[in-house]
């Protein structure tokens, strides 16, 4: 028997549900802050505006839904789950009233697209965009990255058990320190050092290749929120063949690698444990998987000739390949060069690229390196059942930080969430070719929004229909949150409905 | 007799003018039909539109063509070169110029200004081999055919308007609150 949710229970997920609309809302402050600066007008108003209507919803649901109880497992990921979409909503508005998106779906696929920091876009005339709305689209996907979650974590709810339930809704399920505000504060602390760093290495960079001082920074600050936190987002519309610069393209390879790495990583580098990375299971997975699909991809483009020079492979096919690993999605290509220009084989690697992913714990998307190195140990664990005699003790282990042995089910959690991906990717695909794409195409698109990397063969754009564009948010939505506290949201619908 | 001499004196000289006039008709059409065959392998003198440049990229590669738009974002000066990105509405595209020619260009389109239209005529590559692989055009001649401008920007009153009247809202929906805690 499905019982049916209690009032008790829809006030917890509104109460903590309006605390996270809350910190949404004070994050618009940032866009009114730029717009100000640049003396933009009508911007500003878009953002005052949106930022409004946050603060009201938010205040009252906050006292509305006011109770002092702590959230259950369930609770924790409905609010995790709404809270995405909520905040896709709300995003959506600024874009919206800007004028630059066709209509409000385009402007929440878009900010969906940002805040799963896939960086799939139906923005039109991108270069003619404000310097407010534009950091407002790089902002969502930092915010996203880190999680929209943490940001409640880090400043708006107390030390909680609950805390950790809505932490590990959305996607982390590792823990940094002991305490998880303390995780989430350890998270932010990485991001803002990161931040300055590559804005810095990013603008010298703009500035010797060219361009404005002010441009260069504001740039360099946009390209990195969008790089580390792996989006793909850009404030031109050629996105990176913009800047026409190789140093540009691996300062970008470089911080969107950082940004595939799991933050517990990080802490264990920054604390002087460097040669974790070197042992750990993800980074070696990692590099195993990149010189694979690379050489993939590779063979495909030498097959059709169209970059002869090793700098060519390099500049072209070697950075779309690590930005579909890592789930950033820049391009130095056109949208349809992948379909006119590679070959299928080219394709093909660049796909498989995109649906592995980088480092959980970490802003990548798709189905991550400590499963996939989780399912191959299990692999090799069974193998060596089967070759050694019946009376061997077969145990594996793997090193993730610590030396940790593999148990049935570790490699059944990951194959699970494996196989979720998997479907996911199939069902984008099969919706893609139900409007008439080819299946290569169609299986593209799909893998980049549910793997929410960004590379775009062309299938996305103003003109595809509505159904495709819903099919895609949800894609961006699910693999984000990897599936858990989407399934619980699924199930608390169906107790409302059904439940007695 | 010399009526005869002469009509057919002058009918010589009609067959001369006719075989004249049909031998240049016939070169004329001859250079017509090779300007046809081979001209649009080596040159073009119509704009040829972005999305036509990267869809048919391996058609246009390493011809000279005519491809027009407005620049946008930064004039990024390299030595004696410099990269503008060329938007024709649909796409832009990068263009390696000279900075002589880059010189001209006096706006570029941003969300406060319109850029400068201008003609490249130059040769297109779908994979510059001096560029790393850019789908780009080296240019060998620019014209500006129309100046850019700054825009003013006005203010949108229904936007000013909704945003006192939300403020009105959000106010009360705070008092509201704090009348609900005591």
């Amino acid at each position: 028997m499905i019982l049916k949710p209690r009032l008790e229970d829809v006030k917890i997920i509104g109460y903590y549900l309006g605390k996270v609309i809350l910190g949404l809302a004070l994050t618009m402050l940032i866009p009114i802050i730029i717009g100000l600066a640049f003396g933009e007008v009508n911007p500003v108003l878009d953002f005052l505006i949106s930022l409004e209507i946050a603060l009201a919803f938010g205040l009252i649901l906050t006292k509305l839904c006011y109770i002092e109880k702590d959230l259950n497992w369930m609770q924790g990921m409905i609010v995790v789950s709404l809270s995405w979409l909520v905040a896709m909503l709300l995003g959506a508005i600024p874009l919206y009233l800007s004028g630059h998106w066709n209509s409000y779906l385009d402007a929440c696929f878009d900010a969906m697209s940002g805040f799963a920091t896939t960086g799939l876009v139906l923005v039109q005339n991108l270069d003619y965009l404000s310097y407010a709305h534009n950091f407002w689209r790089h902002l969502i996907m930092f915010i996203g990255g880190q999680g929209i979650i943490i940001i409640a974590l880090s400043f708006f709810v107390k030390g909680s058990s609950g805390a950790f339930k809505m932490y590990v809704g959305e996607a982390r399920d590792e823990k940094i320190l002991p305490n998880v505000i303390h995780t989430s504060r350890f998270i932010w602390l990485v991001s803002i050092v990161y931040l300055i760093l590559g804005t810095l290495a990013l603008g010298i960079a703009g500035f010797l290749n060219g361009m404005k001082p002010i441009n260069a920074i504001f740039h360099g600050a946009c390209i990195f929120m969008a790089a580390f936190d792996t989006g793909g987002f850009a404030p031109q519309s050629q996105n990176i063949l913009y800047y026409h610069s190789l140093p540009y393209e691996i300062i970008t390879i470089s911080i969107m690698i950082l940004g595939a790495l799991n933050f517990r990583l990080h802490y264990h580098i920054w604390m002087g444990n460097r040669k974790e990375i070197l042992k750990n299971i993800e980074t070696v997975t990692l590099f195993i998987t990149i010189m694979i699909t690379f050489c993939i991809t590779a063979i495909g483009l030498t097959q059709t000739g169209i970059y002869p020079k090793a700098l060519m492979l390099f500049r072209k096919g070697f950075y779309q390949l690590i930005s579909g690993h890592t789930g950033t999605g820049y391009q130095t290509i056109y949208p349809t060069q992948f379909i006119n220009e590679w070959n299928q084989l080219s394709l093909v690697g660049v796909i498989c690229a995109m649906a592995l992913g980088g480092a959980v714990c970490s802003t990548t998307g798709a189905i991550k390196m400590l499963r996939i190195g989780v399912i191959f140990k299990a692999l090799i664990e069974d193998i060596k059942r089967i070759i050694l005699p019946e009376r061997a003790i077969v145990v594996q282990r793997f090193h993730h930080i610590k030396e940790v042995f593999l148990e049935d089910k570790q490699a059944r959690a990951a194959l699970l969430i494996t196989l979720a991906y998997l479907v996911l990717y199939g069902l984008g695909a099969i919706v893609g070719m139900f409007f008439g794409h080819p299946f290569l195409s169609a299986l593209f698109e799909s893998t980049s929004a549910a793997a929410n990397v960004g590379l775009s063969c062309g299938v996305t754009n103003i003109n595809m229909p509505a159904a495709l564009k819903i099919t895609y948010i949800f894609q961006m939505w699910a693999g984000r949150l990897e599936f858990m506290s989407i399934f619980t949201l699924l199930g608390f619908i169906v107790a409302v409905i059904r439940g007695k | 007799m010399n009526k005869l001499i002469a009509h057919s004196s002058k009918l010589k000289v009609k067959t001369k003018n006719l075989k004249f006039f049909v031998l240049s008709f016939s070169f004329a059409c001859l250079l017509q039909a090779g300007v046809l065959l081979f001209a649009p392998c080596t040159s073009y003198a119509q704009p040829i539109s972005s999305t036509d440049l990267i869809n048919n990229a391996k058609f246009y590669e390493a011809k000279t063509l005519v491809y027009q738009g407005e620049v946008i974002g930064d004039v990024m000066v390299r030595s004696n070169y410099a990269w503008i990105n060329v938007n024709d509405g649909a796409s832009a595209i990068g263009i390696w110029v000279s900075t002589s020619l880059a010189k001209e260009i006096a706006y570029t389109g941003s969300y406060k200004s319109r850029g400068d239209v201008v003609e490249i005529t130059g040769v297109f590559h779908r994979a510059c081999p001096e560029h790393g692989g850019d789908l780009d055009i080296h240019a060998q001649a620019m014209r500006k055919i129309g100046a850019g401008r700054i825009i003013q920007e006005k203010l949108n009153t229904g936007k000013k308007n909704f945003a006192i009247v939300l403020l009105g809202i959000l106010g009360f929906v705070w008092i509201l609150t704090l009348l609900k805690r005591r």
